[in-house]
């Protein structure tokens, strides 16, 4: 199992887990971003510190994203719509996830690929339908694996990914908003 | 050995009108005593159940207190002091048979559920008969929720299943019960110290299974054939609707890929032991049919539920264990039913000490280990 080499410490994710079990405290960590306007849809918002593990942690670099509208929408896409950055965070999350349960299984991957499609109906948020919801009617996730492993193996890791992405959790179920002025 | 009801009690009086056993009577056995009637590959009624536990009581001669309640067990000297709704008893060692399924779980979701919608539990259902009529939203597609879908749906309900993690089994595998596979193959014997995760092996939920004459299979396939709706795991309420997971094609595909491996590991051992003559051809079951578009909301106050039926599992209640030996999950902390104070022992719970140790035919060997470290205990303790 340990000849198996795709770049995933998964040593120290069961140590952690492990760790965790008896002091759920550490688990709490809190993600933030920060976004500001900058003309017509277009907006950039920047990602460096977090919390966890009990104390404020930073990424090694700031990370700045432009969100903006295509020129269908008579904007001047700067940057991708905010829905794509759902689909960009869901690639990663089953991504990272499918790396992670190959390298506890001892499955060398050679490559990984995935197509996401979203389908929307932008009547929601035009107001053109009150019927029609403002977020993705559905979302299709294809994978292309490439590893020492039989057809049913890939598809467990695919499955298992599923089951532990927060990605996928945060899209398929219900989460509490709360959207204040300050 | 003190018992709260009658002999057989939770099987009197916790189980729905049409419940049988999910083994086949073969398979119930218990020191001394098995199952001579018949029909060995049928699955016995709760009244079959109730006359089979009762003959063990006579058999074994064991000294049932009945109609005693306890309602506290405390540490005293060396060994334990129990009250009952009867006096009190001091012993030195003391086991907890009192079982997994005490009280049934429901979430607290359940709270924010419109009044106009009634909701049941297995405990209080006994039958389609006093359900109001209109729809049902069965929650949870393990033995319990599937056998009442399917029973709710024949009655004539519109009924909406919640499925969210289960074990998909079929009822027979080439020709023999699935559970005669769990058995001869030694997938029952494998240990609770072998088990990669116990934690998870502990908190398995029950299969997909029915004990009907016909032995028909009871899988999700069966259920939407029947034309009982699919939704994916209920996870909240909102302003009076239902909001169910958008997960559902993984749930299927999780169960699907399990039930393939084991029953590609039950080919495995059927060719190592040759007994390619014995059974029929390996099968291969279809994966479970996604519905083309499941709901993932719905009106609670639209009329279209009627009844909600919480087949969301059970756990065991410690409410009268005055020793601290219950986790923040209020699982009795315990190895291999050698519980964590000296003199206190458990049987009867999931995996205790082997994967068939919550069956009938699983207790034998459980109690005569667990027995021989009670015994130890107080030889050394004299």
């Amino acid at each position: 199992m340990t000849t198996v080499a795709n770049g995933v410490n998964v040593q120290a994710l069961l140590d952690a887990r492990e760790v965790l079990k008896s002091a759920p405290e550490a688990a709490q960590f809190v993600w933030r971003a920060s976004s500001k306007w900058q003309n017509g849809v277009h907006s950039t918002t920047t990602v460096k510190e977090f919390f966890g593990l009990g104390q404020e942690q930073t990424h090694r670099n700031e990370a700045v994203f432009d969100a903006d509208h295509p020129e269908v929408f008579a904007a001047e896409d700067n940057g991708i719509t905010p829905i794509e950055y759902l689909l960009v965070g869901l690639a990663a999350c089953l991504t990272a996830g499918v790396a992670s349960v190959a390298q506890n299984r001892g499955i060398q991957l050679r490559s990984v690929e995935a197509t996401l499609e979203g389908t929307h109906d932008i009547r929601g948020i035009l107001g053109a339908d009150s019927d029609v919801r403002n977020g993705f009617n559905d979302i299709k996730v294809t994978f292309n694996i490439d590893a020492d492993a039989s057809k049913q193996d890939i598809e467990a890791l695919v499955a298992q990914s599923q089951k532990r992405s927060a990605v996928f959790d945060a899209l398929t179920n219900p989460t509490n908003v709360t959207v204040e002025v300050a | 050995m003190i018992e709260r009801g009658e002999v057989a009690n939770s099987w009197r009086r916790e189980r729905w009108d049409s419940f049988r056993l999910l083994t086949p009577n073969w398979q119930s056995r218990l020191p001394g005593l098995h199952y001579e009637g018949p029909d060995p590959d049928g699955y016995m009624t709760t009244a079959e159940i109730t006359e089979f536990v009762e003959r063990f009581a006579k058999l074994s001669g064991a000294p049932v207190r009945t109609g005693t309640d306890v309602t506290s067990v405390r540490r005293a000297g060396d060994g334990y002091r129990v009250t009952t709704s009867r006096g009190e008893i001091a012993c030195r060692t003391l086991v907890i048979a009192s079982g997994a399924c005490n009280l049934p779980t429901v979430p607290r979701f359940a709270g924010a559920v419109p009044a106009s919608v009634e909701q049941l539990t297995p405990f209080g259902y006994r039958g389609p008969g006093l359900l109001p009529e209109g729809g049902v939203l069965v929650v949870g597609a393990s033995a319990t929720g599937v056998q009442l879908a399917a029973e709710l749906r024949r009655s004539g309900r519109p009924v909406v299943l919640s499925v969210g993690e289960h074990v998909r089994l079929p009822r027979t595998y080439r020709g023999r019960d699935v559970l005669w596979w769990m058995d001869a193959s030694g997938v029952w014997d494998q240990r609770y110290d072998e088990v990669d995760d116990l934690t998870r092996a502990r908190r398995l939920p029950s299969p997909q299974l029915v004990g009907t004459p016909e032995r028909a299979t009871l899988d999700l396939n069966a259920l939407t054939s029947m034309g009982v709706e699919l939704v994916g795991r209920w996870a909240d309420v909102r302003d009076g609707r239902a909001l169910f997971s958008g997960g559902l094609r993984n749930v299927f595909s999780l169960a699907d890929l399990k039930m393939e491996r084991l029953l590609g590991t039950f080919d495995e051992w059927a060719g190592r032991r040759g007994l390619g003559d014995e059974v029929a051809p390996p099968e291969r079951f279809a994966p479970t049919g996604v519905p083309d578009s499941a709901r993932w909301q719905l009106d609670l106050n639209s009329g279209e539920i009627r009844t909600i039926v919480w087949a969301t599992g059970f756990r065991p209640d410690y409410g009268w264990l005055e020793v601290p030996v219950v986790d923040d999950k209020g699982r009795l902390r315990h190895d291999g039913g050698v519980v964590d104070s000296p003199g206190l022992y458990a049987l009867g719970l999931p995996v205790l000490r082997r994967r068939r140790s919550t069956f009938i035919n699983g207790i034998e060997d459980d109690a005569r280990e667990v027995i021989a470290h009670l015994a130890h205990h107080l030889a050394v303790r004299r």
